[in-house]
């Protein structure tokens, strides 16, 4: 024990905060993700797993790199699917979700109807919206991402404006405050960071679902149609190459919709 | 304005408050009858369930009398808050988390349409009444639960109130930060020359603080009590009162009082 302490380098000193250091929160990940793409390799080049069970990593890499143009401007029309959906369904959602927390019939009215949207199988609806609105239409791939995006977005916004404390509530009636000062100052600034969790939660389902919804039909272009087109073709490494596409699409529009939280949240959250 | 400092700034007479609940009629005050004169320091004492919230709550038009008559300035409760005649804090301090310490002094002040400079003035001469000048733009989170309260202090100043009602602003404040805002409490209090209404269920802070202590009890709530306080006049009050025989006294006098005791101390009288 002794003689390993002695040549053990002795341990550098613990990093203080803000010291120039590498934080295992990045290089965790890294090293599990260097492993894995390793271990991966080594199964196909070695152990020898036949290219259409699982495509080697490098052949993913090229397949990414030559298709690049391709990968890029697929997921200029699967984003921007996305993205339209995403917007349209987080605007219906908050403006039903204000009016659903204003009249409580409303909120009756509507809450069957936000059920179903919510359970409605994005594999049911896309190809029967894609045949309603003809195979050159990239409408119903944006009305399915709407839907999805429209129930969280609905749910935390009707959420977020019943959050309002008692003690705020008070406040408001002891100061006369009219129904449209008291929603401005109290009301308003409460319910948008639950808004804006919706909106986050919704950026990764606008995404799958346009992705998923072009599977069924409807023009070329799209990452998720190129995906399936190539898997059709037993391009199975340049499928996967569109596969990491979509991933790193999928993770833009979180990562955004997460920083948008963020900043909406800094107005309530702690100002340390 | 002259008729202020002649008409009470509370007058309850008869006043009656019953809660309709799943279980039954909960009967919350019982005749309550209560004069706060302008510029008095009045405690509301006693165990929970005694009323001493909900009778705050009626004074201050958050909730309606069952039965009875309820005067703020000889007007009634309804009319007095739509003037303004009141400001309030609660136990929480209830600041805006997300407006700095001198918008949530503002916060009244905007509402009711006082044009940006002469807010800007009347928060600066607040804060400082607070001791809070420097932090005025820190959000609430920053500060401490004691600093937040006085934040939540100048916020109900800001309209310079004849009446303050005031319901445990220091009941989750640390004895010694406790102590240090009533003292600044009588300060403020003598410089603005405002009536209190405070519930507390502190019998040192009540008899610290109030001309007259109205001792309360429960099922149904009502007043069991008053007493008067004979100490120095609120202005007058420092930390040295703290140990003063005559404050002992009144203590004992009012915790008597609360536990319903024969009564024989010179300096009490009951109504």
């Amino acid at each position: 024990m002794s003689a390993a302490t002695a040549t053990t380098a002795p341990a550098p000193p613990r990093p203080r905060a803000g010291a120039r250091a590498v934080p295992s929160r990045i290089v965790a990940p890294v090293a599990v993700g260097v492993i894995a793409i390793g271990v991966w390799q080594f199964l196909v080049s070695v152990v020898g797993v036949s290219d259409y069970l699982l495509p080697s990593p490098a052949a993913i890499g090229a397949e990414l790199v030559r298709f690049l143009p391709a990968i890029v401007s697929g997921s200029a029309v699967t984003g921007g699917n996305a993205l339209l959906g995403l917007l349209a369904g987080s605007l219906i959602g908050i403006l039903l979700a204000a009016v659903a927390a204003a009249a409580r019939p409303v909120n009756h009215m509507l809450a069957p109807i936000v059920a179903a949207l919510a359970v409605i199988p994005i594999v049911a609806l896309a190809p029967v919206l894609n045949t309603m609105f003809g195979a050159d239409s990239q409408f119903g791939r944006q009305a399915i991402a709407g839907i999805a995006a429209f129930t969280p977005v609905f749910l935390g916004t009707l959420r977020g404006l019943r959050q309002a404390t008692p003690v705020h509530r008070d406040l408001m009636r002891v100061y006369a405050a009219s129904p449209w000062q008291a929603f401005r100052t109290v009301t308003l600034p409460t319910a948008v960071p639950h808004v804006f969790t919706g909106v986050r939660i919704a950026s990764s389902l606008a995404v799958i679902s346009a992705l998923v919804a072009e599977y069924f039909g409807g023009p070329r272009g799209g990452l998720g149609g190129l995906i399936s087109t190539y898997a059709a073709q037993s391009a199975y490494a340049r499928s996967w190459a569109f596969v990491v596409g979509a991933v790193v699409l999928g993770l833009v529009f979180f990562f955004a919709a997460s920083r948008i939280e963020r900043l909406a949240a800094r107005g309530v959250g702690p100002h340390r | 304005m002259s008729d202020v400092t002649t008409t009470a700034a509370v007058r309850a007479s008869g006043v009656e408050k019953v809660f309709p609940t799943r279980a039954g009629e909960v009967h919350a005050l019982s005749d309550v009858n209560l004069t706060v004169a302008a510029g008095e320091f009045v405690s509301l004492i006693g165990p929970s369930g005694c009323g001493k919230s909900t009778l705050l709550r009626l004074i201050a038009d958050l909730d309606e009398p069952t039965a009875g008559t309820l005067e703020v300035f000889g007007k009634s409760a309804r009319r007095a808050r739509l003037d303004q005649d009141y400001g309030i804090a609660f136990q929480q301090a209830g600041l805006l988390p997300w407006r700095t310490v001198a918008d949530n002094v503002a916060l009244p002040l905007q509402l009711h349409g006082v044009a940006p400079r002469a807010r800007a003035a009347r928060v600066a001469e607040l804060l400082d009444m607070v001791g809070l000048a420097d932090f005025a733009d820190r959000f609430p989170d920053q500060l401490s639960g004691g600093m937040q309260q006085r934040v939540a202090i100048a916020r109900a100043l800001a309209e310079r109130p004849n009446l303050l009602l005031m319901d445990e602003p220091f009941g989750a404040l640390d004895e010694m930060t406790r102590e240090r805002m009533q003292t600044e409490l009588l300060r403020i209090c003598a410089e603005t020359g405002a009536a209190v209404v405070f519930v507390t269920h502190s019998i040192p802070e009540a008899v610290y603080l109030s001309d007259r202590v109205v001792v309360m009890s429960p099922r149904p709530g009502r007043i069991s009590e008053i007493v008067t306080m004979r100490l120095d006049d609120t202005a007058g009050r420092t930390e040295d009162l703290r140990e003063d025989a005559a404050y002992f006294e009144m203590i004992t006098a009012v915790r008597e009082a609360l536990h319903g005791e024969a009564v024989v101390l010179r300096g009490v009288e009951t109504r």
